[in-house]
């Protein structure tokens, strides 16, 4: 059974290899059709893998392939191992199935683009690397799928490269993600230190009786955390993730909502054995969230560019995951994944839909009253974000209720993760209603010239079936308390840890408390909507009005907390400086300068061999000197 | 000095041989140039068999020299380099018209250089050994006459290495004054029952010593003379000079510490620990602002001596072992590189080619982009090369000895790499060049691809065969 594991890997490979080397006897259509075949037949084998992990006992739904052993040497014992158990099943299929409608989206969003080949064979290639790091047991494997993924993500980034804006922006994703993987890598040798494996499996089960004292594990689950704020764009590493929208919007789709930047709940979530020992880390965690949920999405309200709008409340909805792990509600973290990947991907494609029908146009204050004109966006655009916003029924009411539930009960009662949270989902509907109503409502304000249309089936049946999903999606964790039995909750509870801090058990069984919880947020969604439709709707002066009267807040939201502003001046600037001193001093200074009046004296070389000894030699030996000093004073000294 | 004596130095009597015989043919009067290459290749393929079949393991010329597994791995691997590093010169120099028997000669002169080195079991005979190997790369470095850059890294290279040769004579002088002698056993055994003459004297004797080898594998302070001298040397050049030098360096300098002057290395700790940080920062963020290739990979290889300077400062099993695998995969891997990029300069109007050069690689050369990149993220240290995993067993050694800030920076470091790594790589694949016909690759560059790629992808996905064999190779010392 678990024999077709590495095919699921495989046929994205064989994909990229396909595009990538064979490119060029291949026309855009065909490319895109190979491409999509091979996320098609990895979701295939996803799915069939899961029916049979469904018909297994729960507690053993576990199946391994173990390709070969990578270090067969002593204490050194590293297999590559794939293992889809529950949390791999989910993971694979939110990648394989959402990713197979945004490559077939993708045939339609980028038919006349000369690069397409190039394209769909990085979308393969990211792929791959996602699929590696989900399915990956060891944490090397799991590392190499991390780096691949931000490396595809780089590239597509700055896939059109004639633009240098937005080749800078992948630049400053990749340089951002740096500081992350900084932690994940020291995590991973110092756990190897301690444990002598790198498997997660074995970690998680040596973990808990290994009595590790609070300082190690502490320093270890931090460190993790490091990648996971950095990969997932949460406080103060997530300035990266709205410049990466400079990419193709299916890959913004793809890679900055639905899958890459989940990648660090996942770390968090597969390793909860380790984080669960570690309250200080998860209170850290949770924090964090809860900073990250409500500062963007108090940014979200103000951004005029539609796919920014989407980038800040992803950020958003991403730091709602780390509430939920941070309170140590694990798998309602997943589900919130599942949905969100859901109803955000189909945002985002419908506002390519948008983008692509407007004739790239991407600022919200040059749309408005398209909803006849894109019947269909338009329908499936407004269950997404009804979905996003939490409307009763719908997939994200679900996820995010459970996370609010969650906060509530790990501090048995009112606390200020749950106030912001609930906040947050106030918030939320807000700027979704917002995008809506200035997208689709009132006047039009689009230039002469610009032709509105829907866009073609092959990108608009990518949308319904989302649209779909975003609907059915939360009926995978229905709650008691609505007569469900949270079937997702309980597909994962046997890989997941208990936080002692967890509040899965002190109120679990209130259904009263938790129902009137629900339909406290659901008021709150409700009044907020409600204003949005006030503000932009029945009197559109009003947004500007309310940027007049409290000015300073507007600004604050609308220049993004002058985050970015901040980076440069602490780290880049002082960063560059260094780099700058040493290049301009060392280099410009002494080497280069030597070097280009050799050049210019080449006719003469005689002029040149005075040069070479007038004095720069004698530089590099003092330099030399000062070392050999350097080196008698500290055996000196030590 | 008996027959066994001269058995356990066949490979060096292989190539010395071979060396003067290309001096004889290049000095004919009709020179077959076409001959010169394979008859340098045929001695070093000798010399391998030898190196690896023949003769007991053992001290052989009264003390002077000792065979082991140690000298066998490093011999062996040098034995390759060296064959590696002239199949890349053949069409470098073929192209400039500047192929000559000395250009062989040199180099198979600077390998018995580093053979003897790492046999060695005497300073007197250390010392030869590295002024064996640094002479002729003194001459190779300044090889093309006419370049003013070439002559220029020549002269540059020949009186700092005078300069840092004269310390570590210096060196020796001082260790002979302390311990009453020059040999491994001898001095070990002085400084071990603390019978030596002054300790400071010893101490003042082995940094000085270090002062040579940190010149030779260039540590900073002491790698100002590197980028200079790797840039203006010719680029098949450069291939070696980044690379044999430090592995003959780093192979010694292990050897003897393991060997001789481990009782004393607790005075060593601080001094090596600022060397490593300081030459792995220092490489790396000047790397970061290079346009010529060259450069970058000059800078490169200084941070890859910081980090390699991690093993010298813990010196046990497992650095030293972690420290073999790393130089092999580090020495083949650059090597490999500095190759595709003297192919570079084909076509370039500069001889200096920049990330400029690579761009549309992609398109015209789709496998030599994929060797580059290879190469490129080997060294950067992504997974699964073997570039990730011999970072991971050195600063694992290191972590486990107990210097977690050190590890921290040489991550932070080598994270820091990964941006100059990749310019070039997103100059091949997302760039369009000016140019787009494929440039010929020559027959003589594909074995140094072929190591690459066996070393990099082969030993990143089955490195057991490599672990093993650097494993058996150092336990011979440690």
């Amino acid at each position: 059974m678990a024999d077709t594991l590495y095919l699921l890997v495989l046929f994205p490979f064989i994909g990229f290899l396909v595009n990538g080397l064979g490119g060029r006897w291949l026309s855009g259509k065909q490319s895109g059709l190979v491409a999509s075949l091979a996320v098609a037949g990895s979701f295939l084998i996803g799915a069939q893998l899961f029916l049979g992990l469904l018909a297994r006992p729960e507690d053993n739904r576990r199946l391994v392939q173990t390709l070969f052993t990578w270090l067969p040497v002593g204490e050194l014992n590293i297999h590559v191992t794939y293992v889809f158990d529950p949390l791999a099943a989910i993971m694979v299929l939110v990648i394989t199935g959402v990713g197979l409608l945004i490559h077939i989206y993708s045939i339609g969003y980028m038919r006349d683009d000369p690069g397409i080949r190039r394209y769909f064979a990085y979308l393969n290639l990211f792929t791959f690397m996602m699929l590696n790091l989900v399915l990956s047991d060891s944490l090397v494997l799991l590392f190499m799928g991390w780096e691949g993924v931000g490396l595809c993500s780089y590239l597509l980034i700055g896939f059109w490269f004639s633009d240098a804006a937005k080749a800078r922006a992948g630049m400053k994703a990749f340089v951002v993600n740096r500081i992350g993987d900084a932690g994940f890598l020291i995590a991973m040798i110092m756990i190897f230190d301690r444990f002598g494996t790198l498997s997660m499996a074995d970690i998680s089960w040596l973990a808990p009786g290994a009595g590790i004292d609070t300082t190690f594990i502490t320093t270890v689950t931090l460190l993790m955390f490091v990648g996971a704020v950095g990969k997932s764009a949460q406080v103060p590493l997530y300035v990266w993730l709205p410049d990466a929208m400079a990419g193709p919007t299916p890959v913004s789709a793809l890679i900055h909502a639905a899958t890459m930047v989940t990648a660090g709940v996942y770390l968090v979530a597969r390793n909860s054995a380790l984080f669960a020992l570690a309250p200080i880390t998860m209170g850290i965690i949770a924090a964090i969230g809860t900073i990250t949920a409500l500062l963007a999405a108090i940014i979200a309200i103000t951004q005029t560019d539609i796919k920014k709008v989407l980038a800040y409340s992803t950020i958003s909805q991403l730091g709602y995951m780390f509430i939920a792990l941070g309170v140590g509600a694990f798998s309602a973290a997943i589900f919130h994944l599942m949905t969100h990947a859901f109803f955000k991907a189909l945002l985002f494609l419908g506002a390519g839909s948008v983008i692509h029908g407007m004739g790239d146009e991407q600022d919200l204050r040059k749309m408005g009253r398209l909803r006849q004109l894109m019947p269909t966006t338009f329908m499936t655009m407004t269950i997404g974000a009804l979905a996003i916003a939490g409307l009763p029924g719908l997939a994200g009411f679900f996820s995010k209720d459970e996370i609010l539930w969650s906060a509530f009960n790990s501090s048995g009662g009112i606390s200020w993760i749950w106030l912001v949270g609930l906040a947050t989902a106030g918030l939320t509907a807000f700027y979704m209603a917002r995008m809506l109503f200035l997208t689709f409502f009132g006047e039009r304000r689009w230039a002469e010239g610009v032709k509105p249309h829907e866009s073609p089936s092959v990108m608009t049946v990518p949308l319904i079936i989302l649209a779909f999903l975003s609907i059915v999606g939360g009926y995978a964790g229905v709650p008691e308390a609505l007569g469900g039995h949270n079937a997702l909750h309980h597909f994962l509870a046997p890989l997941m840890a208990t936080f002692q801090a967890s509040g899965e058990a002190s109120q679990a069984a209130n259904h009263p408390l938790e129902l009137l919880l629900m339909l406290l947020s659901t008021g709150v969604v409700l009044v907020a909507a409600y204003y949005a439709y006030r503000f932009f709707v029945q009197q559109p002066g009003l947004p500007e009005t309310a940027a007049g009267k409290f000015p300073q807040l507007y600004r604050l939201s609308n220049r993004r907390f002058y985050v970015d502003e901040i980076y440069a001046l602490l780290i880049i600037r002082p960063f560059r400086a260094l780099a700058d001193l040493l290049w301009k001093w060392i280099d410009v200074r002494i080497i280069d300068n030597l070097v280009n009046l050799a050049g210019r004296t080449t006719e003469r070389l005689g002029g040149a061999l005075r040069l070479m000894q007038s004095g720069l030699i004698q530089h590099y030996a003092s330099l030399l000197l000062l070392g050999v000093v350097f080196i008698l004073l500290a055996v000196a000294m030590g | 000095m008996g027959s066994a004596d001269i058995l356990s130095t066949l490979p060096e009597l292989v190539l010395i041989a071979t060396a003067l015989l290309l001096l004889v043919m290049e000095s004919a009067a009709e020179p077959h140039r076409e001959l010169l290459a394979a008859t340098a290749l045929g001695g070093l393929a000798i010399a391998l068999v030898t190196a690896l079949g023949y003769g007991a393991d053992g001290l052989y010329y009264s003390g002077m020299l000792q065979v082991d597994p140690y000298a066998r791995f490093v011999s062996a691997l040098a034995l390759v380099l060296a064959a590696l590093a002239i199949m890349v010169a053949v069409p470098y120099l073929r192209r400039t018209l500047e192929e000559r028997g000395e250009y062989y000669s040199l180099m198979l002169f600077a390998t018995v250089g580093m053979l003897l080195m790492v046999k060695a079991q005497d300073l007197t005979m250390v010392f030869l050994g590295l002024e064996l190997l640094s002479i002729p790369l003194y001459v190779l470095a300044g090889f093309y006459r006419h370049r003013s850059s070439s002559n220029e890294a020549g002269l540059k290279y020949l009186l700092l290495g005078a300069f840092a040769a004269g310390f570590f004579l210096f060196g020796i002088a001082l260790l002979y004054g302390s311990t009453g002698t020059t040999s491994y056993s001898g001095m070990a055994q002085a400084i071990n029952s603390g019978t030596e003459l002054s300790r400071v004297l010893t101490l003042a004797g082995f940094g000085l010593l270090l002062v040579g080898f940190a010149f030779k594998v260039a540590l900073a302070p002491f790698h100002m003379y590197a980028p200079d001298v790797y840039e203006g040397a010719p680029t098949s050049m450069s291939a070696f000079l980044s690379t044999g030098p430090k592995l003959a360096g780093f192979a010694t300098l292990l050897k003897l510490i393991a060997v001789v002057f481990a009782g004393t290395m607790v005075h060593w700790w601080t001094a090596i620990w600022i060397l490593a940080a300081l030459t792995m920062t220092v490489g790396n963020l000047a790397a970061l602002r290079q346009d010529s290739l060259k450069r970058m990979l000059a800078y490169s290889s200084v941070a890859h001596a910081g980090y390699l300077a991690l093993a010298i400062l813990v010196t046990n099993y497992d650095s030293g072992f972690a420290m073999l695998f790393y130089l092999t995969v580090y020495v083949l891997t650059t090597l490999a590189a500095f190759g595709i990029v003297s192919l570079l300069e084909e076509g370039e109007e500069s001889a200096m080619p920049g990330v400029e050069a690579c761009k549309g690689l992609a398109r015209r050369n789709p496998w030599l982009a994929a060797a580059f990149t290879l190469a490129l993220l080997s060294l950067a240290g992504f997974p699964p090369t073997a570039g990730f995993l011999g970072k991971f067993f050195l600063f694992n050694a290191t972590l486990d000895a107990g210097y977690l800030w050190l590890v921290i920076l040489a991550v932070l470091n080598s994270l820091v790499s990964v941006y100059y790594y990749l310019r070039p790589v997103v100059a091949m694949y997302m760039q369009p060049g000016k140019n787009t016909s494929a440039l010929p690759i020559p027959r003589m560059l594909i074995p140094a691809l072929l190591a690459l790629a066996v070393v990099a992808l082969g030993a990143g996905f089955i490195p057991a065969p490599l672990v093993h064999a650097t494993a058996s190779a150092i336990s011979a010392i440690l």
